[in-house]
């Protein structure tokens, strides 16, 4: 009998050690003790996010391709595979290389399924700048994607860097990764033909990370940097190798499956390629290369050492797979072999140290986890418009909202990272969403990662709803028809029914939304546990979502063109000063409920935009968000810092509160720009989708002016707008 | 002046990819006796004091603080006069 | 005429100046392994850019030994063109085909973007297609392009014309507030004395396409294959 203590420590409960020893029928050795603690675990295991995750489509108006460890979209004879993750707590600890593995782990989960890498996009989210800490956290993970990212060779191409003040001591890290093949080329997270060999191949193990990452993920920081894990070292030189090697060792098809050593390392990749190939496999650990000595055999399965695989290689063919590896100066084992026993058979040279069932090992325990309704949201939800004052200058406000660091230009991170190898960045990262031609093809995809965790915050069901909808808009206004999503669902204890009451809700609201625009979700993660001493994050469903290009000479971006186009907004401006950065900002309150989402009208709008965008009738195309109409606004005129145009807005015409008009953030509206006469073209568009369309004022001069009726609201110079925006979060980093 | 040497490596436990790297280098130039090649950096601080003790205290706070991440690196360091 | 694009291990724009080659400017082109040293029937090797062995100790430190580099010395010294982009160029910086180090960027941070850099001469095989003076909008992509050499090996470089790029505004000022890593003099590319080999920065590869918003490195091979052409009409 294995004492509590132990077990307990290992993070498995009374129950689930009784359900261990009723699938082995007798006392687990501290090897498989081991395996099943991180098989079981919510990090590899999924326990509590199982059951909900199941609610979320896996098909869509593109055909979907669901894998293992990551999925995607296939347009004509390619695939597109990408997937979302989350290095959430390494980064805390040790950000440079919290991240740097972050970026390398999600990017061989791309290439182990057969594609090459060819883009990068990260969501992260940090407390306030004015703290040190969150400064030398966002200098770090920075660093650490530019490391990686930069010499692996995979352009960095967009992403989303929000500030608030409960990612304070539990910030987020989620990476995301695209790569595209030729669909015959796919190849799963499997083993299967009894003889076929198991291969070891990458860098050498060494007792990185054992229960770093499985344990550490799923415990809350109590102490903050004070805990003290084994972290991982990234080597993106290796993966790059690893990259070229693996994708030409598929090209032989002589392999039958292939896994990244993650999370869990040997552990899920033995139990998880043989319960997936319905077969079972005897690996000898005496055979895996090792960087340190005297390793235990339990430690040997559970190390996160980084770029490593297991692969699966016909039989026969183990000599002309291992001088690949070994022309690029990699590792390549063969550890074992393929059986038909449905077992996970681990020997210590020769010795049996595990001999588990492999889908009793990988089908951890479902829970169904208890959630209520938070307490905070009645209170404040409740907003009363009428005790805010409107601001008196609308200037200063639009100023101030241009130099917040959620808002501010992220030119100082995004040029750290190279954006441009692998030349298919046909629109640079700094616009609604990034554009990628597909070589070889009139095609193109666009990416894009969206999520308002304060929206979430305040009401999660519709604030995934908008994450949703805001990351469709976004890629509709780069020219793209969405297509797909990953998710990285970052929430905090799912013990805590209040946390549990918003994983459930934000994951309903992804479902409808996609449902809505009958897209799939072919990937994702769940990060739980994300708190600190003090609270739990902003639920927080980054949104990854791919788009399509038809044809990529299409692509549109953000900022206006030419002087003297018209300027259109598609939607409606309603009375929306919940939940804004406006009330954040300014009157520092974060109340009210979130922007009303019509998914209808939000239909109509996006299918007029891309109508017109791909008829060649729009010249920019900028969504509403965080801000609203008039940094959305000012965002057009100065984007392009070598070319900035002015705008004269003078066909406004509400009757509501200044402050709202300006700065709410009333969903489903695009600002269009056009040459004068393709705008009654595009009225058309409009009318036929039954789209609100309003044509509010045209581009030119040196100045955004925004007047309501006859009174003027906003009169900026481009430059005192460029130098809030432009300059705000290189001198709140640096200074 | 007290002037100190400090050497920041990584932890013996943890992977040092860059290091392996210039080892299989040296390895290929024909230099086969290698065992382990670390890679560290080295900083030479100055320090207005003259008490060698306080000095000490200093940088090893220093160490903690800022130059060594405690979690991966390991830091040792020297301080003579100047 | 035949192009060799040299593959060592952490190379990664190595692809992309293949594409070029032979989807752009539509030449015979092929791969030259690290390891390879035959360059038989090859009349311009590319050293690309990328992170060749990770740049864990110094840029370049470690791909100078890479067996193919003998030979391509040998190349270099009897006449072929070579090319080195930014990793590349750092390469035949440390092989001492080209004088010259490159230190850490100025801000200490990698940089990615477009800049301007002004052709100084274009009296060369690599630049013969461009304008005296001309403006290239072209992007870099590096943490190490700061150039420095020693007072006398600049003036020997300036002497000899061996100063092809300089970085400057939109409108051709060479001036330091247009100088994106601190490199000395604005020095962007330079060439040996022969006049055979090239090392630049900024990357024309992936500036040789309209829709990847330039076309103005194109001109950069595209000169060379005229050059190639016209020598062997002689």
């Amino acid at each position: 009998m294995v004492k509590p203590d132990v077990y307990h420590s290992l993070g498995l409960s009374d129950k689930e050690y009784q359900d261990i020893l009723r699938i082995l029928k007798r006392k687990p050795t501290n090897t498989e003790l081991a395996m099943f603690s991180v098989e079981w675990s919510e990090h590899c295991g999924y326990l509590c996010s199982r059951k909900w995750l199941k609610l979320l489509p896996k098909t869509g108006k593109y055909k979907t391709l669901i894998g293992e460890d990551s999925g995607g979209i296939i347009i004509d004879d390619l695939a597109i595979i990408f997937k979302m993750e989350s290095h959430n707590h390494p980064s805390q600890i040790e950000p440079k290389q919290g991240a740097a593995t972050g970026v390398g782990g999600i990017i061989r989960d791309i290439f182990t399924a057969g594609a090459r890498p060819i883009a990068s996009l990260n969501s992260l989210r940090f407390g306030p700048l004015s703290q040190a800490y969150n400064k030398y956290l966002l200098n770090g993970v920075v660093n650490g994607i530019q490391f990686y990212g930069n010499c692996v060779g995979v352009p960095t191409v967009g992403g989303e860097i929000y500030f608030d003040e409960s990612y304070s001591g539990n910030c987020l890290v989620n990476a995301m990764c695209i790569g595209i093949t030729k669909k015959e080329k796919l190849i799963r997270a499997r083993a299967y033909g009894r003889g076929n060999a198991i291969m070891y191949v990458g860098s050498s193990t060494g007792r990185d990370g054992i229960g770093g990452c499985s344990i550490l993920a799923s415990n809350e920081f109590k102490e903050g940097q004070d805990k003290r894990p084994t972290v991982q070292i990234g080597d993106p030189f290796t993966e790059k190798c690893l990259i070229e090697a693996t994708l030409e060792a598929i090209n032989t098809g002589y392999l039958v499956g292939i896994k990244d050593m993650g999370a869990a390392g040997l552990t899920c990749c033995t139990s998880e390629m043989a319960s997936a190939g319905n077969s079972g496999m005897d690996v000898e650990l005496g055979a895996v290369p090792r960087r340190e000595e005297n390793m235990e055999p339990w430690e040997i399965m559970m190390s996160e050492s980084q770029e490593r695989m297991l692969v699966c290689v016909k039989k026969g063919k183990e000599e002309q797979i291992k001088k690949i590896f070994l022309k690029w100066d990699l590792n390549a084992s063969v550890v074992g072999r393929v059986t038909d026993d449905g077992l996970v058979t681990i020997r210590d040279n020769g010795k049996i140290v595990a001999k588990i069932n492999a889908h009793a090992l990988t089908k951890a325990p479902i829970y169904d986890m208890p959630y209520s309704k938070p307490r905070y949201l009645r209170k404040l939800n409740k907003l009363e418009a009428s005790k805010i004052p409107d601001a008196k200058d609308h200037n200063k406000v639009l100023l101030k909202l241009l130099a917040t660091p959620s808002i501010a230009n992220k030119a100082w991170v995004y040029r750290q990272y190279d954006h441009m190898v692998q030349t298919n960045t046909v629109v640079l990262p700094g616009s609604d969403a990034a554009v990628l031609r597909l070589k070889g093809t009139d095609k193109g995809i666009a990416a894009t990662t969206d999520c308002n965790s304060r929206y979430c915050f305040l009401n999660p069901y519709r604030g995934a709803q908008i994450a949703v909808a805001e990351a469709a808009r976004n890629l509709v206004c780069s020219g793209a028809h969405p297509a797909a999503i990953t998710d990285c669902l970052n929430f905090g204890n799912p013990k805590k029914p209040e946390s549990f009451w918003q994983f459930k809700n934000c994951l309903e609201g992804i479902r409808d939304a996609c449902r809505s625009f009958n897209i799939a979700v072919v990937s994702g993660n769940v990060s739980f546990y994300n708190e600190s001493p003090k609270s739990a994050i902003n639920p927080t469903p980054a949104i990854g979502m791919i788009g399509i290009l038809n044809d990529i000479n299409k692509a549109c971006s953000q900022n206006f063109k030419h002087e003297d186009d018209a300027i259109i907004l598609l939607g409606y401006c309603r009375q929306d000063l919940g939940a804004t950065e406006y009330l954040k900002e300014i009157h520092h309150l974060t109340k009210g409920d979130v922007p009303q989402l019509d998914l209808k009208l939000e239909q109509a709008v996006q299918k007029t935009a891309l109508e017109a965008i791909e008829k060649g009738l729009v010249n920019s195309a900028h969504d509403c968000s965080e801000g609203g109409l008039a940094v959305a606004l000012a965002e057009c005129c100065i984007s392009n810092k070598d070319k900035m145009i002015g705008a004269n807005i003078n066909k406004l015409n509400y009757d509501m509160r200044l402050d709202a008009l300006l700065f709410g953030e009333s969903q489903s509206r695009i600002i269009l720009s056009c040459n004068q006469d393709s705008a009654g073209k595009l009225r058309k568009i409009a009318l036929e989708f039954k789209a609100p369309f309003y044509v509010i004022g045209k581009t030119g001069g040196r100045v955004l002016r925004i007047l309501n009726d006859t009174e003027e609201l906003i009169y900026l110079s481009l430059e005192d707008l460029y130098e809030k925006w432009g300059g705000s979060l290189q001198k709140k980093i640096e200074g | 002046m007290l002037k100190a040497e400090i050497n920041i490596t990584l932890k013996r436990t943890v992977a040092d990819p860059q290091g392996l790297t210039i080892k299989h280098a040296l390895e290929s130039l024909g230099y086969k006796d290698l065992g382990d090649v670390r890679i560290g950096k080295l900083l030479v601080i100055k320090l207005n004091l003259k008490d060698k003790k306080r000095a000490e205290q200093e940088i090893d706070q220093m160490c903690k603080k800022l130059l060594a991440n405690p979690i991966i690196e390991d830091y040792r360091f020297k301080i003579e006069k100047e | 005429m035949k192009f060799g694009v040299v593959v060592f291990p952490g190379s990664n724009c190595d692809q992309d100046c293949f594409y070029v080659i032979k989807d752009v400017l539509r030449k015979p082109v092929k791969y030259i392994w690290h390891k390879d040293t035959n360059l038989d029937g090859l009349d311009c090797i590319i050293l690309p850019g990328g992170f060749s062995y990770g740049d864990y100790l110094r840029t370049g430190s470690i791909a100078r030994f890479s067996p193919v580099m003998k030979p391509i010395t040998e190349f270099a010294k009897n006449g072929g063109t070579v090319i080195g982009i930014c990793n590349g160029f750092q390469i035949l910086l440390e092989a001492g085909l080209l004088p010259g180090v490159m230190l850490r960027n100025r801000d200490l941070n990698f940089i990615c973007r477009y800049v301007y850099i002004k052709t100084e001469n274009n009296r060369t095989r690599f630049t013969n297609l461009y304008n005296a003076g001309q403006i290239l909008k072209i992007p870099i992509a590096h943490n190490e392009g700061n150039y420095y050499i020693d007072p006398a090996g600049l003036k020997e470089l300036r002497d000899n014309n061996q100063i092809v790029f300089r970085y400057c505004s939109a409108t051709g000022e060479v001036i330091d507030q247009y100088n994106p890593n601190g490199a000395l003099d604005n020095i962007a590319g330079i060439i040996n004395r022969k006049g055979n080999v090239l090392g630049l920065m900024p990357h024309p590869e992936r500036s040789a396409e309209k829709e990847l918003g330039s076309e103005d490195g194109y001109f950069i091979f595209q000169s060379i294959i005229k050059w190639l052409n016209r020598k062997r009409t002689w």
